[in-house]
């Protein structure tokens, strides 16, 4: 804001966001020095629900760590589920059939899509508009019913195993699946003839929020983040895995670095993933869900070694450093939104308080992913 | 024992008004719900009474039997005093508001100006709470009321002035008397004294939205920003007071752009007129300020107070001058 002008030291004064506060969607804390309305100063205070997820993974063998995943970014489990798994089994060189692979991608990008729904709804929410969110909610809930045949939970799903997938699809889901699709195509113009065409949203978004491209590299930001800075890095692309390089489908990138770029970004995203899905369904082929020869205690070649996988929120990857027992010896996890909240401070200084909250609702915070 | 007449008059009319008031108060939260949730597809409330009729009640007697907490380190007596002093200048605006030829309280020569005076002072009480509440939130919400207030009140009082030029009158009776006879009477279609009328209509209709802090322009509350904002720190009845102000100054507002604009009891078609036209007015528009609160985002502070000064200050003044000047020649 060019309107900004410091003052002095002693006219400004520390707000406490949070840890409870309705815009930080759960327990996360900025400290904010501020002037009147002006943001001078951001810290981003994390450790509220700090669980030690990495030293749990070091502390069970390797099967048993597999509920944890789903634990952290509660609302693409899937993703997490698969980057795990997918680390192990480069780890002890374990196939994986093809059906599972198809399996996999199809959950997992359905759980994008519910993701990003929810992405949607919450984020309007915080620009103050309440309705979109249950209209979200409704389309949501129809991938959670499908997701719930399959893997029998709606929202921390364990789905995947090493060598394949718990259990094999029952005869209502693709045509569930397809008829989702079309339901959730014939609503995408109405959210974005009531929402994205919003006068009072279009104002809110539009050159607001800037993160250059120099930012996103800075901190490390990954996902619709880095996308709507211009920065073409998808992980599904760029570092393909499981069977994502048969499958066609873009990469939305806005290069106008605002709110709105990531945004659209998203809204895009749904689209593509549909896309991945209906190839996956046109595609799926016959045969088991779980490799045969997968041994009941596992216990991956020393080493050290890495996976990383595109959700919803960026990239996550995960390390994990085997000394050839039945337990990780360590297992770094990298999470996409601890990278895309750092970046908060730098962004948001000199901003107004609710142009500051709409970067940070832009960023699609998901709080037990950030403090694991 | 002799008693005057005039004097059970005004009480009985007292007594209606406060009871006019608290009703309103209580029945546009319901209808709010209901409005909210059918928009949202849902239900709303449905649980007490029929169609959830009775929530007002029950929520009445919750909010009542809470206890009154003050919390250490506000200023008590300005904590205390604020919701009174948003509810009282709402309750006293309605004693001279005409809801048809007969049923007015007290017709006054400056009803018009009792009613925007008293709805200054809404604001202080706004103030006066967020201040005593010695809460960062309530402050910077205050902050933004005011200076909310001081952008809108100007519009929307040269709007009106525009009206009484046209009317030659602040007698709200008199001012819905020239109106009579069908919709093209009423001030929003009187083209021949102005033809940006409907524009006025528009302008004062917006202005009243950001009057009463209602979305888009609920920069007071902001509750993804501001957590309540000026009602961070209220709890109980000091908080229902508080929107039972604030739902009173949305049936003054509605009443007022009713009288003005929409022609008071008249009929559309110049038959029956009565108190059911007025309020059937008067509810539409109070359906869409809440229709308006469920669709639109909020906007931010600077968007609306560019709108005020750099959009509807300069048109409402167009508006004066060109009326001034048809005047003049017609």
């Amino acid at each position: 804001m060019s309107a900004f002008a410091k003052s002095e030291a002693n006219e400004t004064f520390v707000l406490n966001l949070g840890p409870q506060h309705p815009a930080t969607h759960g327990v996360l804390r900025v400290k904010l020095t501020m002037d009147g309305e002006y943001i001078v100063e951001a810290e981003p205070v994390l450790g509220y629900i700090h669980r030690m997820h990495e030293k749990m993974g070091e502390n069970r063998t390797w099967a048993q760590f597999l509920p944890n995943t789903g634990r952290m970014d509660y609302l693409h489990a899937l993703a997490y589920n698969h980057g795990y798994v997918s680390v192990v089994e480069r780890a002890a060189g374990i196939e994986v059939p093809e059906r599972a692979e198809y399996l996999r991608v199809i959950t997992a990008e359905l759980n994008r899509v519910s993701s990003h729904l929810l992405w949607f709804g919450a984020f309007i929410l915080d620009l103050g508009g309440f309705s979109p969110l249950l209209y979200a909610f409704d389309d949501r809930e129809h991938i959670l019913d499908l997701l719930e045949s399959v893997t029998g939970s709606r929202l921390t799903y364990c789905y995947f195993r090493f060598g394949g997938v718990y259990n094999d699809i029952d005869d209502n889901f693709v045509p569930g699946t397809r008829a989702f699709i079309k339901r959730l195509r014939d609503r995408m113009p109405m959210y974005h003839n009531l929402v994205t065409k919003n006068i009072i949203l279009m104002k809110r978004l539009q050159e607001v929020g800037p993160i250059s491209a120099e930012m996103c590299r800075k901190y490390g930001a990954t996902g619709p983040v880095c996308r709507g800075s211009g920065i073409n890095f998808d992980v599904r692309k760029h570092e393909p895995y499981s069977i994502y390089p048969e499958m066609d489908f873009d990469v939305p990138v806005y290069d106008q670095c605002e709110s709105m770029a990531r945004y659209m970004v998203r809204m895009d995203e749904i689209e593509q993933s549909l896309r991945i899905i209906e190839q996956g369904l046109d595609k799926l082929p016959e045969g088991p869900v779980m490799a045969e020869k997968v041994p009941k205690i596992i216990k991956p070649a020393k080493g050290d070694y890495y996976h990383a996988v595109e959700t919803a929120r960026g990239s996550f990857g995960v390390r994990v450093v085997s000394d050839g027992s039945n337990t990780p010896y360590r297992l770094k996890l990298r999470s996409p939104t601890f990278s895309n909240l750092s970046l908060f401070g730098e962004a948001c200084q000199g901003m107004l308080l609710p142009d500051a909250l709409a970067l940070m609702g832009s960023l699609d915070l998901v709080i037990p992913e950030i403090d694991r | 024992m002799h008693v005057d007449p005039e004097i059970i008059r005004l009480l009985a009319f007292l007594v209606g008004v406060i009871a006019f008031a608290a009703l309103n108060a209580a029945y546009l939260v319901w209808l709010e719900r209901k409005e909210a949730a059918h928009i949202q597809r849902r239900i709303g409330p449905k649980e007490v009474g029929p169609f959830g009729l009775f929530q007002p009640l029950v929520d009445g007697i919750k909010l009542m039997t809470k206890q009154l907490i003050v919390p250490a380190g506000v200023d008590p007596v300005l904590f205390k005093i604020a919701p009174i002093l948003v509810m009282v200048p709402a309750i006293m605006s309605f004693v001279t508001i005409p809801f048809s030829e007969t049923l007015v309280a007290r017709n006054l020569d400056l009803g018009l100006l009792v009613i925007f005076a008293f709805a200054s002072v809404n604001v202080l009480g706004l103030l006066l709470g967020a201040w005593g509440s010695r809460n960062k939130y309530a402050v910077i919400s205050a902050a933004r009321v005011v200076s909310q207030n001081v952008a809108y009140e100007i519009p929307m009082l040269v709007t009106v002035v525009t009206l009484v030029m046209i009317t030659g009158t602040m007698n709200l009776h008199n001012i819905v008397m020239q109106q009579q006879g069908g919709f093209w009477h009423w001030n929003i279609l009187n083209l021949s004294a102005s033809p940006l009328m409907p524009v006025a209509f528009l302008i004062f209709f917006v202005c009243m939205l950001a009057e009463t802090n209602r979305a888009p322009f609920d920069m007071a509350e902001a509750e993804s920003e501001l957590v309540a904002g000026a009602f961070t720190e209220y709890s109980g009845m000091g908080f229902g007071v508080f929107f039972m102000g604030e739902y009173a100054n949305i049936v003054i507002g509605a009443s007022v752009a009713t009288i003005l604009f929409l022609g008071g009891w008249d009929c559309p078609l110049g038959l029956f007129p009565g108190v059911h036209w007025f309020l059937i007015k008067m509810y539409f528009l109070i359906f869409t300020v809440i229709w308006i609160r469920w669709t639109f985002p909020r906007t931010t502070f600077y968007g609306l107070l560019n709108l005020s000064w750099k959009i509807l200050i300069p048109i409402s003044f167009f508006n004066l001058i060109l009326t001034s000047a048809m005047l003049k020649v017609f």
